[in-house]
């Protein structure tokens, strides 16, 4: 009931200013933009929409930042945590009512991409299983990095010092499983730490579910980033008044 | 209604509030002074639950706010220090978002929201976003916050401070008002607003009581019966500390 009540009034507040629009705006046209001209949609034929869904976490790790950044260094910098801190409700249902608004925001993003969907069907038949675990695959790199946002949020009252620490740790993430990175990786360490460094990547998990393949160690996987995250945001918080 | 035993709070190595209780009944209107950095926001902030006691405790209603802080808050309203507030919000919005914070629904929301309004005159920019409000409104509108739900014990840290004379003057009958049937804590620096509002009312010193009573009994204890110069008298200045 409660988480319901912060997660409206965290919803609303991204509806009331630009923020959640120019974010939507930004996310459907880079998305489409870039599938359409460096993933050369049109010209390879394919009904699978790979390039589409490949250029997602690359926009996530800046935008992700971007929606998630306000979360509580805002609330610090405000003053309103004093509010939130005396209201009669736990800090859990204050962290997932803000950490699922920022995710709704993101899955209205995402969807409103529904256009590509309806193209690739219209052409041909593709597989929309893989479209639709894709999709999935797509919203929950998303929600990770929102959740790592929320962590680096709690530290700071800044949402400038929150948005370039958060966007660098989110680019290492993508950067750490992206093959060029992990083959020069390899080469210059061994194949083990590269496997290692890749294994805190989001790329290989994504990949499977991009394929369409639901396996349970991939929601493992996110579930674990995002419950870490969420946690740590928790004490944080918490370590922050005592 | 109030009762604080034997509350500390360290930051570091920094000791900002040193064994202080005190207790406030039903009824009573408690001025709590001292000068800035003596400690009163600190034991307002851990009476409401807002931050942990390093040792001791605090009971509200009975209900110790360290053991089962989720219904001790229940009963507490209150007013932090700088009035914060939802920019982005109207002052009809945010209220109705703590109303259903407080649990309270339907016609019982309305009539609430609508009696916090009346009680703190904002009738006249309740459909107004926070962020156009004037420093009077804005901290008016934080008060509705705090009455919203009735509560028992109100908590109010400098609840007149930024308020021009008028509203000053109208926040302290409110206070008188609310007073005869609730626990009041408010902290002031402003000494005539403890003659003209509380109970009774305690100087806090670097964390601790220096001195406790009732306006009269203060004055009485004052060189010169002037409640500055016993305030003067009991409590260092910045230069001095």
């Amino acid at each position: 009931m409660n988480t319901l009540t912060i997660y409206l009034r965290e919803l609303k507040s991204y509806f009331a200013q630009p923020t959640a629009y120019a974010l939507i705006v930004i996310f459907v046209f880079l998305s489409l933009g870039l599938t359409f001209t460096f993933g050369a949609f049109m010209r390879t034929g394919d009904l699978s929409l790979f390039y589409f869904f490949f250029y997602h976490p690359w926009l996530y790790m800046l935008l992700a930042p971007a929606i998630s950044m306000k979360l509580w260094a805002d609330e610090q910098r405000n003053g309103t945590i004093e509010l939130l801190g005396t209201f009669p409700v736990s800090t859990w249902s204050i962290i997932a009512g803000k950490f699922l608004a920022a995710a709704t925001v993101s899955l209205v993003a995402l969807l409103l991409t529904f256009p590509m969907v309806i193209t690739v069907n219209f052409l041909g038949n593709p597989d929309n299983v893989a479209i639709i675990s894709s999709y999935i695959g797509s919203f929950l790199v998303c929600c990770t990095f929102i959740a790592i946002t929320m962590l680096v949020s709690a530290f700071t009252r800044d949402q400038v010092v929150c948005l370039i620490v958060s966007v660098t740790i989110c680019t290492i993430m993508v950067l750490c499983g992206y093959e060029p990175v992990t083959t020069e990786l390899a080469k210059a360490t061994s194949p083990g730490t590269a496997e290692a460094v890749a294994s805190l990547s989001v790329w290989s998990q994504f990949a499977s579910l991009e394929r369409g393949m639901f396996r349970l160690q991939d929601f493992i996987w996110f579930a674990s980033f995002i419950s870490i995250s969420l946690i740590g945001t928790s004490t944080i918080l918490s370590a922050k008044r005592a | 209604m109030i009762e604080v035993v034997n509350i500390s709070k360290h930051f570091g190595t920094k000791l900002a509030v040193d064994n202080l209780s005190f207790t406030v009944k039903k009824g009573e209107v408690l001025g709590f002074l001292g000068p800035n950095g003596a400690g009163k926001s600190t034991t307002m902030r851990m009476v409401t639950g807002f931050l942990p006691p390093s040792s001791g405790d605090a009971k509200v209603c009975g209900i110790s706010i360290t053991e089962n802080p989720y219904e001790a808050k229940t009963k507490i309203g209150y007013l932090p220090e700088s009035a914060p507030l939802y920019n982005d919000m109207t002052v009809i919005g945010f209220l109705n978002f703590c109303a259903n914070v407080r649990k309270l629904s339907g016609s019982a929301k309305n009539d609430a929201v609508e009696k916090a309004i009346e009680t703190c005159f904002l009738t006249s920019v309740a459909h107004q976003s926070i962020d156009t409000l004037s420093k009077g409104y804005r901290h008016r509108t934080c008060l509705a916050q705090a009455l919203l739900h009735d509560p028992e014990v109100l908590i109010l840290d400098e609840p007149t401070d930024g308020l021009d004379p008028n509203q000053k003057y109208e926040v302290r009958q409110l206070i008188k008002r609310l007073g005869k049937d609730k626990a009041i804590l408010f902290s002031t620096h402003i000494l005539e607003e403890v003659e003209a509002a509380c109970t009774r009312a305690v100087i806090v010193d670097r964390g601790r009581i220096v001195a406790d009573g009732t306006p009269a009994e203060l004055i009485a204890q004052a060189p010169n019966s002037s409640l500055t110069e016993l305030f003067r008298k009991v409590t260092t200045t910045d230069t001095a500390a």
